[in-house]
């Protein structure tokens, strides 16, 4: 008898399928289609040099993120405030042309509902459970943090999509990362997804779908579970996904692009359905044990790069393979530092909280919880919150956050992608050590030459207040 | 695209691990409306190094480039495509590559060829010195000295590789499959078949 259990991300890739071919490849619908102004005005071009037309615009939303100011962007009067940077103008321009050139439904640089587009997505109810969503970025794999299939695409896979509503796909190998037990008390969903890439790699998810499995998922909130899937792609894969639950359920109901209605009930019917299967195998498996789980910091230029804040920096000759040392000598070389130095004494001087990764309102209420009452230490010469979106930074306004972060000294900016990537002003000096709650730490990925430490919301909180990398918990508990 | 069928000359022989594409195109590049013109910012940080190896007079406008494993991790940005064919690289070679930076190079007409580690380590030695072949038809590489490398490729790839097909095209002629599918899921599965 052939088995018939099927894993989650096999179920929401059976009911995409258009059409299969020979060789396995495979015509995927998309069901919903973000974009963005970095990665698309040259897809748009190409539909208006070849004649083409957006197949579903009411299945496409634009917003932009990547290159604005977090700085107001009106001014009292509502006049639009410029732009230094001409060609940062020139992107925001050309999608505010080519979303009503074509249709789409676009949410403006000043409007509320603006902000990040992987936390825009789940917001406003576009993002759905077993739905396939895709952007040419590749944080998307964020949105599986609602049991979607979301993966990021280049310009022109973006294209693709615009003209057909479709990608060529392979079929992606399935990978089980199972975490077994409770995390530790104190510990975020950052902590947790930080020392799964340390585990993994940040090649060994490559060609395949992470589900992400275990009690701990299951009883982390959707923000937590969007922070894990959004670092799936450090991990090497495109995608990464908690099954839906009433949680999930919960979360998306009443959103104002959600489903309603007869629509609703249908929907609620085949979400409850979207799990893997008992018996249901995976290609390869990871299981991790969440006692290991350490408030966990980054010491190099990968992502890979994690250690816990309890310990040192490691000495290049400790990795077996030689080109990991090799890397290793050029990340020290780079970051500044030297096998043996501990992790908590690392002097840092900019702060950002912020990013697709960690800017929702959770993330905030964690950042308030230490900063409360607190102030920024002198060492730290710049320090910014950057909400995800407008309706998180109206909400985190409605709970007085901005007050505790003004009050602590850090500065309460507009959404968007931020310092998250040396595109916008919002940039960290070379040879300047960031403690930075967002998903990459690669050379000058901040801006040239600067030093970048993943950690969690509370952590950069906890780093703000003692300007230096510290063990969050020696200031709550 | 441009049909690829043989890419032969000098290999940058350049080995990183885990090159990201903030390496090979940094952020502030990527503030352009057109796909031309990245050249100048390709591996922008490791060209600071006046002794680097994309600007040698040696290696400076080589058609290939030889890396290590994981090639192109990191961010989906074509960029990183783009600015590899304004560096006038038409083909990589390395023991794996991002799943996304394959699809973009692809699309790009840029040649990903996977080789075992040993390959490599034998193409680096070679590519210090002589040109290298690699024959999309007969997926083969081969040196001066005889070696012969044969490597995978997905025969779809493969044929609109040395077609120069437009993928966007060859959907748009799918068009009935695809409405059959949106009628089938405006039935069964309403929700997904509009955002409200």
């Amino acid at each position: 008898m052939t088995n018939t259990a099927r894993t989650l991300y096999e179920k929401i890739w059976d009911a995409h399928v258009v059409e299969r071919r020979d060789d396995g490849t495979c015509l995927i619908y998309i069901d919903r289609h973000l974009v963005h102004e970095v990665t698309s005005p040259q897809a748009f071009e190409s539909l208006r040099t070849s004649g083409r037309k957006v197949r579903r615009p009411d299945l496409t939303l634009a917003v932009p993120d990547h290159n604005l100011p977090t700085t107001p962007r009106r001014t009292a009067t509502g006049a639009r405030v410029p732009i230094a940077d001409a060609e940062s103008a020139q992107q925001l321009e050309a999608l505010e042309a080519n979303a009503p050139a074509f249709g789409i439904r676009y949410i403006g640089d000043a409007d509320a509902e603006q902000g990040i587009v992987h936390v825009v997505g789940p917001e406003q109810g576009f993002s759905l459970p077993g739905a396939t969503i895709v952007c040419g970025d590749s944080h998307t794999a964020c949105h599986g943090g609602l049991g979607a299939l979301a993966f990021g695409i280049g310009t022109s896979e973006v294209e693709h999509v615009l003209a057909t509503q479709t990608l060529l796909l392979k079929q992606s190998k399935t990978m089980e990362v199972r975490v077994e037990g409770d995390l530790p008390a104190g510990l975020s969903s950052k902590d947790l997804i930080l020392h799964i890439i340390g585990v993994v790699g940040t090649a060994g998810g490559t060609g395949h779908v992470i589900e992400y499995r275990g009690k701990v998922f299951e009883e982390m909130s959707i923000e937590g579970r969007l922070t894990v899937c959004n670092m799936s792609i450090e991990a090497g894969a495109r995608a990464g996904l908690v099954a839906p639950d009433a949680k999930t359920i919960a979360y998306v109901q009443g959103r104002p692009m959600a489903p309603k209605g007869e629509a609703w009930d249908k929907a609620v019917a085949w979400w409850n359905s979207l799990r893997t299967d008992e018996g249901a195998t995976f290609d390869k498996s990871v299981v991790i044990n969440a006692a290991d789980v350490q408030p966990t910091v980054t010491w190099g230029t990968s992502p890979e790069d994690t250690v816990a804040i309890g310990g040192v920096v490691p000495a290049p000759e400790s990795f077996a393979d030689a080109s990991k040392q090799d890397a290793a000598r050029k990340s020290l070389e780079y970051m500044g530092l030297t096998p043996g130095q501990r992790m908590d004494e690392l002097e840092v001087q900019n702060i950002f909280i912020g990013s697709c990764t960690n800017s929702r309102i959770e993330d905030l209420r964690a950042a308030a919880e230490v900063l409360k009452g607190r102030k920024k230490h002198p060492n730290i010469k710049w320090a910014i919150i950057v909400p995800g979106s407008g309706l998180v930074k109206a909400q985190a306004e409605a709970e007085g956050l901005d007050k505790i972060f003004v009050e602590a000294g850090i500065e309460w900016r507009e959404p968007g992608c931020s310092a998250c990537l040396g595109m916008n002003p919002d940039k960290v000096p070379a040879g300047e050590r960031c403690a930075s709650t967002s998903n990459r730490n690669f050379v000058g990925r901040q801006g040239p030459g600067a030093r970048t430490h993943l950690v969690s919301p509370a952590m950069a909180a906890a780093a703000a207040v003692t300007g230096k990398l510290t063990d969050v918990r020696s200031l709550t508990n | 695209m441009n049909p690829i069928r043989q890419v032969s000359g000098r290999a940058i022989p350049f080995g990183r691990k885990n090159v990201d594409t903030d390496v090979i195109i940094p952020a502030r590049w990527l503030k352009t409306i057109t796909r031309e013109g990245l050249g100048k910012g390709a591996f922008e940080a490791l060209r600071e190094d006046p002794a680097n190896i994309f600007d040698s007079a040696e290696f400076a406008g080589s058609p290939i480039l030889i890396a290590g494993d994981n090639f192109g991790c990191g961010s989906s940005r074509e960029h990183a495509a783009w600015a590899l064919l304004d560096l006038g690289i038409t083909c990589v070679i390395a023991p794996s590559f991002s799943d996304i930076f394959s699809g973009n190079a692809f699309k790009n007409g840029i040649l990903t060829v996977c080789l075992p580690q040993e390959a490599i380590d034998r193409l680096m030695e070679v590519a210090q010195e002589q040109p290298i072949d690699i024959d999309l038809e007969t997926q083969t590489v081969t040196t001066p000295f005889q070696d012969r490398f044969s490597f995978e490729i997905d025969p779809f790839r493969k044929h609109c590789l040395l077609e120069g097909l437009d993928e966007v095209g060859l959907t748009l002629a799918r068009d009935a499959a695809i409405a059959a599918h949106e009628a089938k899921v405006a039935q069964n599965l309403p929700f997904l078949a509009g955002a409200a």
